[in-house]
């Protein structure tokens, strides 16, 4: 009897480099890949993806991916769109941050503990989409 | 009267690997401390429109890559037909130093620091040699 390997949810953050929400992105990937879902999801390199690499462009049409992006660019979402990846879900940092206006990050090199809160909430809303069967 | 370029600072921002971390901290520190560097997301080569695959021809490009599949590197001879003026490999620089691999791929520790600093100190040498030959 031949056993199908589950496959993992793959969280992409888009890790931008001028933004604080690109670190509350990658803060939040973390959360998930390594507390929430430590079993069943996994991350890659975004710029592995922009650069085309094969192995990861295999991975993310395998794999159900949810992109989680910092800004208006939705860097993440597209360079998986791009790649024809099997895109489960996808959400803006901008998005939390207005549902939860109290919550003032700090800055791209310490986001503080309101950034830290809102990545918990980000975390916590992937591990929902990642939960979900359909 | 011609505006000189200002130098682009590209990190590959790593998710995959704790060594994305140093290169994404050590560039972030030196766009904080320097008004003649300029950054730019990696995936919005790919995501972004003209203007921003035209970054890597308009500015002067040094990249910070974590490891040795140097996706800053490819990024920019991909996206904007152009080398590198210069290549930064943190797995190089901690190899040299004989550093540990940084553990932790979204903190940076207390015994991080050096690399994190001596990687500054390469990135700060390398806009200094760049800006002399432009």
């Amino acid at each position: 009897m031949s056993v199908k390997k589950k496959s993992k949810h793959i969280i992409i953050p888009c890790s931008g480099i001028g933004k604080t929400v690109g670190t509350i992105t990658r803060r939040a990937t973390y959360m998930v890949t390594d507390e929430l879902l430590p079993n069943d999801t996994d991350s890659i390199c975004l710029p592995l993806l922009t650069i085309q690499d094969e192995e990861t462009v295999r991975k993310i049409r395998e794999n159900p991916c949810i992109t989680i992006d910092g800004c208006v660019a939705q860097c993440a979402k597209k360079n998986v769109e791009h790649h024809h990846g099997k895109l489960k879900g996808s959400i803006k940092i901008l998005d939390v941050m207005k549902e939860n206006q109290k919550l003032k990050p700090g800055t791209v090199l310490d986001i503080g503990p309101d950034g830290e809160k809102l990545a918990r909430k980000t975390a916590e809303k992937v591990a929902k989409i990642a939960g979900d069967e359909s | 009267m011609k505006i000189k370029p200002r130098i682009g600072l590209i990190s590959c921002s790593g998710e995959g690997l704790s060594e994305g971390m140093i290169s994404r901290e050590a560039t972030r520190r030196i766009l904080e401390q320097r008004d003649d560097v300029v950054t730019i997301c990696l995936p919005l080569f790919l995501a972004g429109g003209q203007e921003e695959k035209d970054f890597a021809k308009n500015n002067p490009c040094i990249t910070i890559d974590g490891c040795d599949k140097i996706c800053a590197a490819k990024g920019v001879k991909i996206y904007g037909k152009v080398h590198p003026k210069s290549s930064i490999i943190i797995s190089k620089i901690a190899e040299k130093q004989k550093s540990p691999r940084p553990t932790s791929k979204s903190k940076i520790k207390p015994e991080d620091e050096k690399l994190v600093q001596e990687t500054m100190k390469i990135i700060n040498k390398e806009i200094d040699r760049v800006k002399e030959e432009e």
